[in-house]
């Protein structure tokens, strides 16, 4: 039992080092886009620890409290996540729905300490950032429940050996409009840019985030890069079939990190209601036409 | 002459083990500047070169930001009339510690163009600690990343303790805002 925590503690550690590598990484590739030089790959490093070495106010126990709380939550979650088909901290209880409901815990801490910040800014950002939940969840539900049908299993392990079986393909090439969905669903829940509707620094100056400086916007920090290694690992295991080791794990949560950052870096940004109504139109109904065609004429490639 | 028989090895005093955090500190500093821009000037022209791809700030770990409390240097652009000293002074001491403030232009030194006008200050160092001046008008990118290089020289060297004055002369720095704007009080209407 103790060396299961112990695994999923570094687990945990394991993603916030890789994404916030990768994040770097990505700073650098987006400047080589747009012909400059770019930061340093460990630049998000240095923000981090930067961040932790400040002093910074508070706004009231619950604004302390609700970051302490979304940063625990955050890393619950993490504890469970498969790295690859043999990594599992607590071997059986990868449910998908446990990610569904932990990474619930995050996002009602931040919200709660954003709110108890008092500023109209951070109620206007979270506001947008559950609307933005409520809207891609949907599509995205329904496009795993069909896998979870297929598969039988609603384990995330379970799901990865189906698909490393011989015969069977990927679900990104197994159902190819439900894959599309993932991955419109996964910018949604990384708030990258047609969907970054909750951030918007020019808009409503960074929305939840408003008045954090300091500790707590390190604490944050470690939470938004552990919280977007939770979603693109989801997507990696879901859709493209897991890892049976470590490096392909690395190659292809590199490879979706990437194309999500570089389709963000190109796109302009849409307000909330234009969010909504597309997650509604579209992609829900791309998802019921899979499910259809997946269930009921058994149509999978 | 060192004697080579053991000796107790003497442990750091409780202030060197806080300097030596505080260097530590430093690096992180002032390698990962976040700018709070106070663009009321025409400075602030300059500044979109010195992001963008010609001169890329960014290569430095700086970069703009959305609020005061996020950001580590007050970036302020040009000449202050009496109604932006007011703003500045405010955003000034929502800013988390350690902060900066580097000024851009002759107006923030000694009134630039506008030194005879009636509604703008002179001097913005009589209001709040000024750490790094880049003079010029308006002062080219090149110049103003080499104001930023220059204050992280400063950050490593300990000069740029702005912020401590703030602190030490609180009341010098108080008695000349009072002077000009008349009463400096932040209300909280939000709470009220």
């Amino acid at each position: 039992m103790i060396l299961n925590i112990l695994i999923g503690i570094l687990v945990a550690f394991f993603g916030f080092v890789l994404q916030t590598s990768i994040g770097g990484i990505n700073r650098k590739i987006v400047g080589r886009m747009q012909k400059r030089q770019g930061p340093k790959w460990y630049q998000e490093f240095l923000d981090i620890f930067k961040l932790l070495s400040k002093r910074s106010v508070s706004h009231g126990w619950i604004f302390d409290f609700g970051v302490i709380m979304a940063l625990g939550g955050i890393i619950a979650t993490a504890m469970f996540m498969p790295i690859t088909s043999n990594i599992v901290a607590f071997e059986g209880y990868d449910n998908f729905f446990i990610f569904v409901y932990l990474l619930a815990v995050g996002m009602l801490g931040m919200a709660m300490s954003a709110s108890g910040s008092g500023n109209p800014w951070a109620s206007i950002g979270v506001m947008r950032a559950l609307t933005t939940m409520l809207a891609y969840e949907v599509p995205f539900l329904i496009v795993v429940l069909t896998i979870i049908n297929l598969t039988g299993h609603s384990s995330l392990t379970e799901i990865m050996m189906y698909q490393q079986q011989s015969g069977n393909n990927i679900f990104l090439i197994a159902l190819p409009i439900g894959g599309i969905v993932g991955f419109i669903a996964l910018m949604g829940m990384l708030g990258k840019k047609p969907f970054e509707t909750y951030i918007a620094p020019a808009e409503i100056a960074s929305g939840p985030m408003v008045e954090y400086g300091g500790k707590q916007l390190g604490m944050l920090f470690i939470l938004h890069e552990i919280s977007v290694f939770i979603e693109v690992s989801l997507f990696v295991h879901l859709f493209l079939g897991g890892a049976s080791n470590i490096i392909e794990f690395l190659i292809k949560y590199f490879i979706v990190y990437t194309i999500a950052n570089l389709i963000s870096n190109v796109n302009g940004r849409f307000k909330i209601d234009q969010v909504v109504v597309f997650f509604y139109k579209w992609p829900l109904f791309m998802a019921v036409t899979q499910a259809v065609i997946a269930i009921y004429f058994g149509w999978v490639i | 002459m060192i004697s080579t028989k053991y000796t107790v090895k003497q442990s750091l005093t409780k202030e060197e083990i806080d300097r030596k955090w505080w260097e530590v500190g430093d690096y992180f500093r002032r390698n990962s500047l976040w700018l709070l821009m106070y663009c009321t000037g025409c400075c602030a022209i300059e500044l979109p070169p010195s992001m963008t791809s010609a001169y890329d700030m960014e290569r430095l770990g700086m970069g703009p930001m959305a609020t005061p409390r996020q950001a580590d240097i007050l970036l302020v652009s040009g000449y202050l009339s009496l109604k932006t000293l007011r703003r500045l002074v405010y955003t000034y001491e929502q800013m988390s510690e350690p902060k900066y403030v580097v000024a851009l232009g002759s107006c923030p030194i000694n009134g630039g163009i506008y030194h005879d006008s009636h509604a703008v200050i002179n001097q913005l160092d009589q209001y709040i600690p000024v750490d790094t001046y880049v003079a010029g008008c308006m002062p080219n990118p090149e110049s103003v990343l080499n104001g930023f290089v220059d204050l992280m020289e400063g950050i490593k060297n300990k000069t740029a303790n702005g912020w401590k004055k703030y602190h030490e002369h609180n009341e010098w720095y108080k008695k000349n805002q009072k002077d000009v704007l008349g009463e400096v009080a932040i209300e909280d209407e939000f709470h009220q």
